[in-house]
């Protein structure tokens, strides 16, 4: 095959995804949803209207012309601070799908293709991490390291890593008997050449949408943690921590702005982005469908 | 069979000991217990006699082994706030918890198992998108905001239902007054179960519905009713069962936010509440044993699913 029509070939595909894609409107939807959020929040130094940490005089009042969505006890504007936490849940969703995506498709990639006891090991270690609650040692982690951006971000990624791997593995074990890898074998490539530039590219639809549901769940997560009081300290504002506010009763009766807008906001995000992997799971994969 | 039985529990050995190792890990790095236990203004002398008194001067292996003989004899440690053994803390709080997390999986499943076969016989009509729609809405809800959202709306506005705790103080402690604390945190849980669960149970039917002995079935004319009652149904719940024993760590998890959310007096209370105060030895035992129980349960799952299903390779 030559490379033009190797790169026709390669573009079709990508065009019958995109074609399967667009027939889940809902996904369609969605995706413009989670754009137009991801650019509000990389924009939210500019186009936030005050400062998310400005104490003002105007205390808790309701939304109104000059705070669309009002201001909390300390007077700070609640549209800054949603803009600027959905920055920041956003960025450590993100960052913890990419931290244990790394590690689970290395593992996974490790244990499919060599096998024997290198195997055994990570496979059993997977299942240790996978028996305890996800949130227990998460929780356990943050109270030791200390909670705080990065140290939650690398808590979930590498809490989070198991079910990658997993999945990698079983899709290693199965591509390592087709006729392509094999003939890779028999022509004495490296095993560094088969791993990365024939079995990884044959990975990557499953990893992809198997990351979208972990980026669903980190965000939950980090938004649990925070709401607990141990993900996001505050002032920096997370989607969690606002709602960690709406515990005491009197916000939760007479605030409304200080707690419903961010909790929607979570269930948007996420709801979204569970739309869009099952519209990719359909649209890469049409033979397992359902 | 006995093969594959044994092979199974062989698997389950290293993962038994690992779930220890790390648990034990994770306890030595949360800090050395003997500041905790004495405080912050002690001296030098006392510190190091209290490390002999409890073997803390031997090295880390020594001590795991030792913690180790303990744990099987079921001595799980003392907690580090209260004093009392970490065993009678968690058996004494262990009822409410399974009280929760037995009646949430009970009412999800009972949602989620109709709705997901609804679905699948009436796939791809506008009820089975919206159901389906729906179930995603169900995964997608933080339990603490469903959790708010219903105390702000049958506890603030109408004023229906308690919510916090496991009776009314004072109150008769009658079933009545235990449901009506129930009512909150059981839904929230059964929601996220049954999100999870309906387009689990629905894929699970439409596999069947494919397989050529329900094709064979329809062609004999037996009618729908009985097609889908007598054969598809049946073998549909073999993978359904199976579910049961992967909720298990995440209903935990789930009850950890929840009973801290309605001050429910369960084993996720005390975890939050042990976690918040650093009460390192009662953390681990919990999560100990609901690492072991996990395990049990997957190994149970799986041996009863090679027994149910003989297509199953060993």
């Amino acid at each position: 095959m030559s490379n033009s029509e190797t790169s026709d070939y390669k573009s079709s595909t990508f065009k019958m995804i995109i074609k399967r894609f667009r027939k889940h409107k809902l996904a369609v939807a969605s995706l413009y949803f989670l754009c137009i959020m991801t650019l509000l929040a990389l924009l939210a130094p500019i186009i936030s209207p005050y400062n998310p940490n400005q104490v003002s005089t105007s205390f808790s009042s309701p939304p109104s012309l000059a705070h669309w969505l009002g201001t909390d006890q300390i007077g700070r504007d609640m549209l800054s601070r949603i803009l600027y936490a959905t920055r920041i849940s956003l960025f450590v969703g993100f960052a913890a799908t990419v931290v244990s995506t790394v590690i689970g498709v290395i593992l996974g990639l490790i244990a499919g293709y060599f096998g024997g006891v290198v195997d055994i090991i990570i496979m059993r270690i997977t299942d240790t991490i996978m028996s305890f609650p996800y949130i227990l040692l998460v929780l356990v982690a943050a109270s030791i390291f200390g909670a705080g951006l990065w140290n939650i971000i690398l808590i979930l990624g590498f809490v989070d890593w198991p079910g990658a791997a997993r999945l990698v593995r079983g899709n290693v074990l199965s591509l390592r008997e087709t006729n392509f890898v094999k003939g890779n074998v028999v022509a004495g490539m490296p095993n560094r050449y088969i791993l990365f530039s024939e079995i990884l590219p044959n990975t990557i639809g499953p990893v992809l949408i198997y990351a979208t549901s972990v980026f669903a769940i980190s965000i939950l997560d980090e938004a649990a943690l925070s709401f607990l009081g141990m993900g996001v300290q505050p002032p920096t504002a997370s989607l969690g921590n606002i709602l960690n506010g709406a515990e005491s009763i009197t916000i939760l009766t007479s605030k409304f702005w200080l707690w419903i807008p961010a909790g929607v906001l979570i269930i948007l995000l996420v709801v979204s982005i569970n739309f869009v992997g099952d519209a990719l799971r359909d649209a890469i994969d049409p033979s397992a469908k359902e | 069979m006995l093969k594959y039985i044994i092979k199974r529990i062989l698997i389950a050995i290293p993962v038994l000991i690992g779930i220890t190792i790390l648990d034990y890990a994770i306890m030595s790095l949360a800090g050395s217990p003997l500041e905790m236990m004495l405080g912050p203004k002690t001296t030098e002398a006392a510190l190091e006699a209290k490390a002999i008194q409890l073997g803390l001067d031997k090295p880390f292996y020594v001590q795991y082994f030792v913690w180790l003989k303990n744990m099987l004899q079921g001595n799980l440690g003392y907690s580090i706030k209260s004093y009392q053994p970490v065993r009678q803390i968690i058996s004494s709080h262990l009822g409410p918890t399974l009280l929760l997390m037995g009646t949430s999986m009970l009412v999800g499943l009972g949602f989620a198992i109709p709705i997901g076969i609804y679905s699948a016989i009436h796939r791809y009509t506008k009820r089975d998108y919206s159901l389906v729609t729906m179930s995603f809405f169900g995964t997608s809800i933080p339990s603490f905001f469903l959790s708010l959202i219903f105390i702000y709306l049958f506890t603030v506005r109408v004023g229906w239902l308690p919510s916090s705790g496991m009776r009314t103080a004072g109150g008769d402690g009658g079933w009545g007054d235990l449901i009506r604390h129930m009512v909150m945190p059981v839904l929230v849980l059964a929601i996220s179960i049954a999100g999870s669960n309906i387009r689990y149970v629905r894929s699970a039917v439409l596999e069947i519905l494919q397989k050529d002995y329900v094709r064979t079935a329809k062609s004999k004319g037996i009618g729908r009713f009985l097609t889908i009652n007598k054969h598809a149904l049946r073998n549909a719940l073999i993978p359904i069962i199976t579910v049961i024993g992967m909720q298990i760590p995440t209903l935990f998890g789930g009850a950890v936010i929840i009973e801290q959310v309605f001050s429910w007096p369960g084993l996720g209370l005390i975890t939050m509440n042990a976690i918040m105060s650093r009460d390192y030895p009662l953390v681990m035992g919990v999560a100990l044993l609901t690492a072991v129980v996990v395990l049990v349960a997957n190994l149970i799952t799986d041996i009863l699913y090679a027994l149910v299903d003989p297509t199953i390779k060993y």
